[in-house]
């Protein structure tokens, strides 16, 4: 549960409905609509839900329940420099795990949480087709090949 | 009709295409057990996500076990239903489900009432493999004024998101997260009091474990029984008596109204009254609005608003003042027969017996959870002082006079108390759908047509139809009559409304399906519809067997009328006996 509060603006409320509306305001679109407005706002917290569910007339409870159940939605903003860790078949095998962990401790947050100061959010992905590499890890769009745990401190200070 | 043909543990059975091996099974009198499955047919309410698997089955060419809830039978199929491989898997499922499961069936609430314990019974659970290292889901626990959710004991059958999004159309429950940390919970995983929960108690009727169950108040009124220095007066609702029976291995239909006010003196109630007397009192406050808001309609007055609906039902009214609140004007602004009792026992009542209001505590037994929300509601109350004091469920008083000792099958009859005892039959049939309009139909009738009305029984009102309609013939003016039971079916009729096409002139409406006697507050009907229409044929039949069967012909209710109120909608009534209602949309907390 997020526990980030927003105020949605007047034109974030009209681009909900914009999205809903440009899928017929049908029920059955209801992921469609959910990508689109992550799309938009990078996140999908409790208030961009609720315009949802109001536009298309679906229970906030079913919209949260999608929205917990794909890994891809998240109710928390990204950081400003978005890790990821790669735990497809060959990094997993070559350490990844390892290093996720390393993250993990330096960062004091967990996969899919963004830390206090918004500057770093976690996440895990599956193959990044850089298999050679592995273990793979990528901040924003740069890719880290053959990452040890002991180069976990190196790589976020380039971004502190 | 194209039907097909099958063998199941070696029997021959010819059914209707489509039907699945569990119906086919059970009509042939083979039992499946089944968990997460339940299907009250003929009500339209089925939950089937084919989700526990304790109902598989093997099926002759197959290579998996097939879901008998799920699977339809095809001709020429050989269905094993009791095979030792069948028999295993059924174990290992529950064994599975039971390895997240806690283990205090001693202390849970459900015990004895709980269907997967009698599951464990039945396939002879006696050790959970893996159990010391096998991971337990826990979750906060949920407290609301009407229902606690423990969700560590919740087994994702998904019933009560079913009842609560498909039957109730309330959508405060859905299934969230996913794999281990799968559970129903409401949006943000809030607590019940900050969603659109109507406190209907569907859900908690259909929780086959003690994942859902009631806020449990015998205690308290226990702690006020035992206190000298307090008159303690109970009313009981007119479903209470037709299920009340079922918890002491009756038949369904069963009344035992003289059992339980027996029951409730040993108990040690001061006074044993009846909600019926304040349904009565309902018809003539409603009735009157009704003929009132009629008249001026016919002579054109725009500012009326018809159709009336019926405001009995707290979840009802949680449910429009949740989700139609633009049309808050249009219920009746009689308060329910629950508020109604309280604030004639703590006015009239206590004002002849020289009680102060504050050394009064007004119980009522109610077939319904969201009665225990509507006492708590502040405009039911004066000076911090409510008018029903607690309300407790048809469930907990079978529990209480368990627990007092109590062989309620060898009880004599006794009657009520008055002067708030006596009703009339309408007052009865207020625990069935079709009942509150058939009551006030009889007397409306004889209000407004100056006539008697010779044919009381109105079969066209009565029946488990989820919406029905009448037109009943008032001397020339045909009177349209709706009637709607289950929110689902109620928000069909107020999306007409809304929409301007509604043809009727006043409607009911329960919440429940089937009224009050399927009410969440009642004796589980586990999956049995059979059971809610014996409960409903009990209560016409006490009805008939009334000497007076009209509100208005009960005597009590004119020497209240003539000694206290005045006349019906008066200044006194409108005060001590209507209410007005809210916009609760807002109530629904977005963000923690």
């Amino acid at each position: 549960m997020s526990s980030i509060k927003i105020e949605l603006r007047k034109q974030d409320i009209e681009k909900i409905r914009e999205i809903a509306a440009s899928f017929g305001n049908d029920e059955q679109e209801l992921i469609n609509v959910l990508h689109k407005c992550q799309e938009h706002f990078g996140y999908l917290p409790a208030e961009v839900q609720e315009v949802i569910s109001e536009a298309l007339q679906v229970p906030l409870a079913k919209i949260y329940g999608v929205v917990t159940f794909y890994s891809f939605f998240t109710m928390t903003p990204k950081g400003q420099n978005p890790v990821s860790i790669c735990m497809g078949t060959a990094c997993y095998v070559r350490g990844a795990e390892k290093v996720l962990e390393e993250f993990k401790k330096e960062l004091e947050i967990e996969v899919g949480q963004t830390t206090d100061d918004g500057r770093f959010s976690l996440s895990s992905l599956r193959c990044v087709g850089a298999c050679g590499l592995a273990p793979v890890v990528m901040v924003g769009d740069k890719t880290y090949g053959r990452v040890a745990p002991d180069d976990v401190k190196d790589i976020l200070k380039e971004y502190s | 009709m194209d039907t097909v043909k099958l063998t199941i543990d070696n029997k021959q059975v010819e059914v209707k295409a489509g039907t699945t091996i569990y119906q086919a099974a059970k009509d042939a009198g083979i039992d499946i057990p089944v968990l997460c499955y339940m299907n009250l047919h003929d009500m339209g309410i089925e939950n089937k996500p084919a989700g526990c698997r304790i109902c598989v089955v093997e099926v002759e060419g197959r290579k998996n076990l097939a879901p008998s809830c799920s699977t339809p039978c095809q001709d020429g199929m050989e269905v094993k239903t009791n095979t030792v491989r069948v028999l295993n898997a059924r174990k290992t499922v529950l064994e599975f489900i039971l390895s997240d499961h806690p283990k205090d069936c001693l202390i849970c609430p459900k015990s004895g009432d709980c269907e997967l314990q009698d599951l464990a019974i039945k396939l002879g659970i006696r050790n959970i493999p893996g159990e010391d290292i096998a991971e337990v889901s826990t979750y906060r626990l949920d407290t609301s004024p009407s229902i606690i959710r423990d969700l560590d004991k919740c087994i994702m059958c998904r019933r009560c998101e079913t009842m609560c999004n498909d039957i109730q159309t309330v959508g405060a429950l859905s299934a969230i997260n996913r794999g281990f940390r799968a559970v129903v919970a409401p949006a943000f995983e809030q607590n019940l009091e900050h969603s659109s929960c109507t406190y209907c108690g569907q859900c908690v009727a259909v929780c086959p474990t003690g994942a859902l169950t009631e806020a449990d108040h015998t205690n308290e009124v226990l702690r006020h029984l035992a206190n000298p220095a307090k008159t303690v007066v109970v009313q009981t609702a007119p479903a209470v008596r037709a299920a009340l029976g079922e918890e002491f291995s009756m038949r369904p239909g069963t009344l035992v109204t003289g059992k339980m006010v027996a029951a409730l003196r040993q108990l040690g109630f001061d006074y044993v009254f009846d909600t019926d007397f304040a349904a009565d009192l309902t018809i003539m406050e409603e009735g009157t609005e009704l003929l009132r808001r009629l008249s001026a309609h016919i002579d054109g007055d725009k500012n009326v608003k018809l159709p009336i609906l019926t405001s009995c039902c707290p979840g009802w009214v949680n449910f429009f003042e949740t989700y139609f609140p633009d049309l808050k004007d249009i219920p009746s602004s009689a308060r329910s027969p629950q508020q109604m009792f309280g604030t004639i026992a703590k006015t009239y009542f206590a004002g002849k017996k020289n009680i102060k209001r504050e050394d009064m505590v007004v119980v009522s037994v109610m077939p319904c959870l969201a009665k225990k929300y509507e006492c708590q509601r502040e405009e039911f109350s004066s000076n911090g002082n409510p008018d029903v004091d607690l309300s407790i469920s048809t469930r907990e008083l079978a529990a209480f006079i368990r627990q007092a000792n109590i062989d309620f099958r060898s009880l004599g009859e006794e009657s009520f108390d008055n002067p708030l005892g006596e009703s009339s039959g309408a007052g009865v049939i207020f625990g069935t759908t079709g009942g509150v309009i058939e009551a006030a139909v009889r007397t409306a009738y004889e209000m407004y047509t100056g006539k008697t009305l010779e044919r009381v029984d109105f079969e066209e009102l009565r029946g488990m139809e989820g919406v029905r309609e009448a037109s009943i013939d008032f001397d020339g003016l045909e009177l349209n009559i709706g009637i709607a039971h289950g929110l689902g079916n109620a928000r069909k009729l107020l999306d007409d409304i809304r929409s301007g096409k509604s043809k009727y002139h006043a409607i009911e409406i329960m919440a429940c399906p089937g009224g009050c006697i399927g009410g969440g507050g009642q004796p589980r009907h586990h999956g049995k519809s059979e059971i809610l229409k014996a409960r409903a044929s009990a209560l016409y039949l006490e009805d008939r067997n009334k000497a007076i069967r009209k509100s208005h012909e009960n005597p009590f209710i004119r020497e209240l009328y003539s000694s206290f109120l005045g006349r019906p909608n008066s200044g006194k009534a409108h005060n001590l006996l209507h209410t007005g209602y809210f916009d609760k949309k807002k109530k629904i907390i977005v963000k923690q």
